[in-house]
């Protein structure tokens, strides 16, 4: 039957990477622990994040990293702290993902108080855990670091969890009208049945709303998706493995400004901050909206570009991401205009019209870019 | 209306102007007391090589009601006493003494001691009572007071006593009004300063209240005593000539000059008396005073003398400074350094300074300066002394490693037959170029050595710390990657301790 023998091959995933996650850090270990028993100082290399080390990748649509890569080496007195650091909070996402629990950031900031490794602020945990996710290639919620802020999802998909006690467990993804939190729990589920044939990604959360009460996911059979302005690294890997597994194209509509704009991009090609991590960036998303264009064509009530959204505009046409004509098109128009509008500007024409006459417009013409 | 006119003696002079010496009130009078009296006795003990052992006692006369109040003084030393028929002079009779000389000692105007003695009269009416001897078989007490007016002793009580010990030294004791509550903390530091600068003495104070402190000899080293010298020609003048000139009995300028001056020969003698164009052969008692002029013109414009003799001078040198230094404040580290002898106007001076950093010197928000002239501390009025000056505007201390919170104290000795004091009060050296200069470089040599100790501590300092930082995180990594890789054995991190010890003196 192939639907089971997809279904299985998709629970594989989940444990797949986890393992992987698992053992990439026992190599980790046994690396330093080798060194030590040699009777060398331990190092490693981490692949330099630094500016000129960062380069956009057009085949793969995102940011990489170069070749450049800077040791740490425990016979450097700089370095003896860090690099204990580093080993320490391996050891501490060796502990999480074994017994797959999760810990925030602000988590491991305090965590590591108990082992006498205090972190002299917040800004260095994070930093450190940003350096084991580029040693080890894998991203701080493969093991089970999560940020704070939390970003949802509605539809009609079905999950399987994972997680401990909950294992087995299945829920539909239309059974809370507010939307499901995209957590930690969700993640790491596998995605077993989807009715659904689009993912769409909204900026404001007043819209997510919104479009769950006018039933947009059964009139255009569509997950929905709450960014929460910038969309969080767990949810750009959900979407990505969407889009990956399900095979579900994803729409983005966000505020017509260069936020907004910049919003989808980074869902599509990714950030230069996570140049070290795969997987998180989607490519073939679209960005739907609201465009400079609609400002235009729908007359959209709009404000005036502040000076720093006009610097922020010449900055992303230097952009190489902004290669696209479309982008080039729309970062010109905004700048012709000199007009910004929001994504709740069409309430102007009614409550429903965003619904019933500006979405499937776009939805068109998205789907033939 | 016309003028009255009198003549007032010199006593006279100093009672009316006794600020002028150091009695101008209660606690400072009692101060100059102690001072005038102890440097007396330490000159007495060191121009005979004697090692100086000093009583002082301060004792109430009256049940103690509240400062000022009258004490009684009592100062005891074995030095080498004053010849009977000399000690009413020595303590009655203002400007007597026997060191005027080109001779380095504390005491340099026959004044120090009587004004002692004539605060305690003028403020208590009484009497002051000396015995001394020179080591013969008989002491003498004498029991005097001043006529102020003629500035004369009157004996009041004279006795003699046997002296089967062969004792020698002297005791003086009389009754005068003080501050002793605002005075203590100075005296106290002025005898432990003392100590610093002579170590060789024992010094024993008992004060009002009965407190005992005591100050022992940390060394039975004493320097060479000083002797007497001849002046060097730049430092007279017309007076100084003219009295020379009456004394002598050479017959010719030539031999008058090789005679009476310090470092001048036949060539030098001959070469400056051409220069000043005066004949050789000239009988000196036979020198107009027109010629006497140009003498002194021509001496102080001749740059053809040596330079002025410094064999007469009596510095502490290096050890007894270090021993000074650490018996009284006990510091981490110490540098002392000795000036070859350098002059001003015809005056010989050395000076000797040390640093001391650390150990039981107080961080403080400065560094503490003890200025010494002929082995005097100087306690007041810092901030006018040349050595204040160079210490705290000169030196660059920055560069030599010490910080404002550096616990760090200085010390300036400058020794000389005569000290260029501000003020009878001896209590601050005046801005000598010559002096300046001496005193900076002093400083510059030993905060070079103050440098490099505190470079040599800092670099121990530091890697210290630095083999703490490994201490503290080799065995946190060999833990954590031991768990990490689900080893058992936690890897040996000694052999890394050792290697990191190693490469840092390499480095
Ligand atoms: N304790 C003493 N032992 C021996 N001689 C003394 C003692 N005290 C004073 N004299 C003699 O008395 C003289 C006068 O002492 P006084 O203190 O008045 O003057 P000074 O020491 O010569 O000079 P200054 O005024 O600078 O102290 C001294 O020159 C010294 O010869
Ligand atoms: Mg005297």
């Amino acid at each position: 039957m192939p639907r089971k023998s997809k279904k299985k091959q998709r629970k594989g995933a989940v444990k797949e990477r986890k393992e992987k996650v698992i053992s990439s850090l026992q190599n980790f270990g046994e690396k330093t622990y080798d060194q030590i028993v040699s009777g060398e100082f331990p190092w490693t290399n981490i692949p330099s994040r630094s500016i000129n080390n960062i380069f956009y990748d057009e085949k793969l649509r995102q940011y990489i990293l170069g070749d450049r890569s800077v040791k740490r080496t425990a016979r450097n007195i700089r370095h003896i702290r860090p690099l204990t650091q580093l080993i320490w909070i391996g050891m501490f996402a060796d502990e999480l993902s074994r017994q797959s629990k999760t810990s925030t950031l602000r988590d491991v900031y305090y965590s590591a108080q108990a082992y006498e490794m205090s972190f002299t602020d917040q800004q260095e945990s994070d930093n450190l855990i940003t350096d084991l996710e580029t040693v080890i290639g894998y991203s701080r919620e493969d093991f089970n670091v999560f940020p704070e802020e939390r970003s949802a999802i509605f539809g009609d998909l079905t999950v399987e969890y994972t997680l401990p006690g909950y294992e087995g467990n299945k829920l539909n993804l239309t059974s809370h009208p507010d939307g499901m939190m995209i957590g930690p729990a969700l993640t790491s589920s596998e995605l077993v049945n989807c009715k659904a044939d689009k993912v769409i990604a909204i900026e404001k959360g007043g819209l997510f709303t919104r479009f769950i009460e006018e039933k947009v996911h059964t009139k255009h059979k569509a997950l929905l998706i709450h960014t929460a302005g910038q969309a969080p690294r767990a949810t750009r890997g959900f979407l990505k493995r969407l889009n990956r597994e399900l095979k579900l194209p994803v729409y983005i509509f966000t505020d017509g400004d260069p936020w907004g704009m910049h919003i989808a991009m980074v869902i599509i090609s990714g950030s230069a901050n996570a140049a070290h991590l795969r997987d998180l960036n989607t490519p073939d998303a679209k960005w739907f909206g609201v465009w400079a264009t609609d400002i235009v064509d729908y007359k959209l009530p709009s404000d005036q570009l502040t000076e720093l959204d006009v610097k922020r505009l010449h900055e992303l046409k230097k952009d190489p991401r902004y290669e696209g004509k479309l982008w080039k098109k729309e970062i010109d128009t905004f700048i012709k205009i000199n007009k910004k509008a929001e994504q709740e500007a069409f309430s102007r024409y009614g409550l429903t019209y965003i619904v019933d006459e500006y979405l499937p417009a776009k939805l068109e013409i998205a789907e033939s870019l | 209306m016309s003028e009255t006119f009198q003549e007032i003696s010199p006593a006279d002079f100093f009672y009316r102007n006794r600020d002028i010496a150091g009695f101008t009130n209660p606690s400072r009078a009692i101060y100059s007391t102690i001072r005038e009296l102890v440097e007396n006795s330490l000159d007495a003990c060191e121009i005979n090589g004697i090692l100086p052992e000093i009583y002082i006692r301060i004792s109430p006369e009256k049940e103690p009601t509240s400062d000022p109040s009258i004490y009684k003084i009592r100062i005891e030393d074995n030095g080498s006493g004053i010849p009977s028929n000399i000690i009413p002079s020595a303590f009655g009779q203002v400007l007597f003494g026997s060191k005027y000389k080109l001779r380095q000692t504390r005491g340099t105007f026959g004044l120090g001691g009587k004004m002692a003695v004539l605060y305690g009269q003028i403020t208590t009416h009484g009497q002051a009572k000396i015995i001394s001897s020179i080591g013969g078989p008989k002491s003498y007490e004498y029991t005097l007071t001043m006529d102020i007016q003629k500035n004369r002793p009157i004996v009041i009580k004279n006795k003699t006593h046997r002296n089967k010990s062969q004792w020698h030294g002297t005791i003086v004791e009389f009754t005068t009004e003080a501050d002793y509550s605002r005075a203590m903390a100075k005296i106290l530091d002025y005898l432990k300063q003392t100590a610093i600068v002579v170590p060789y003495a024992n010094l024993t104070f008992v004060d009002p209240k009965g407190r005992f402190y005591k100050f022992d000899r940390a060394t039975t080293l004493m320097p060479k005593p000083p002797t007497e010298t001849i002046p060097h020609p730049h430092g007279i003048d017309i007076e100084t000539l003219k009295r020379m000139i009456e004394a002598t009995n050479s017959r010719t300028m030539k031999d008058f000059m090789k005679r009476h001056f310090q470092r001048v020969g036949e060539s030098t003698a001959r070469k400056f008396l051409e220069f000043a164009d005066i004949s050789y052969k000239r009988k000196p008692k036979n020198l107009t005073p027109e010629e006497i002029v140009k003498f002194v013109y021509a001496v102080k414009n001749y740059e053809g003398f040596l330079s002025p003799d410094a064999t007469c001078l009596s510095p502490l040198g290096k050890e007894l400074l270090n021993t000074g230094i650490k018996k009284e404040l006990n510091p981490e580290f110490i540098a002392v350094h000795q000036r070859r002898p350098a002059a001003y106007s015809g005056y010989p001076f050395i000076v000797e300074v040390g640093v001391a950093y650390g150990g039981e010197i107080p961080k403080s928000a400065g560094i503490l300066l003890y200025r010494f002239a002929n082995r005097i501390p100087l306690l007041f009025d810092e901030a006018s002394d040349i050595s204040y000056k160079v210490t705290n505007d000169m030196m660059n201390w920055r560069h030599y490693r010490v910080l404002p919170d550096t616990p760090l104290a200085v010390f300036v000795h400058i020794c000389s037959t005569k000290i260029p004091y501000k003020t009878v009060g001896k209590e601050f050296i005046a801005d000598r170029p010559e002096v300046e200069h001496e005193v900076i470089n002093a400083l510059r040599e030993v905060a070079r050595h103050l440098s490099l100790y505190l470079s040599k501590k800092h670099h121990m300092e530091r890697e210290k710390k630095r083999l703490d930082v490994f201490s503290k995180y080799l065995p946190k990594i060999a833990r954590f990657s031991t768990k990490l890789a689900k080893k058992k054995k936690i890897p040996d991190v000694k052999k890394l301790m050792r290697s990191a010890a190693r490469y840092a003196k390499e480095e």
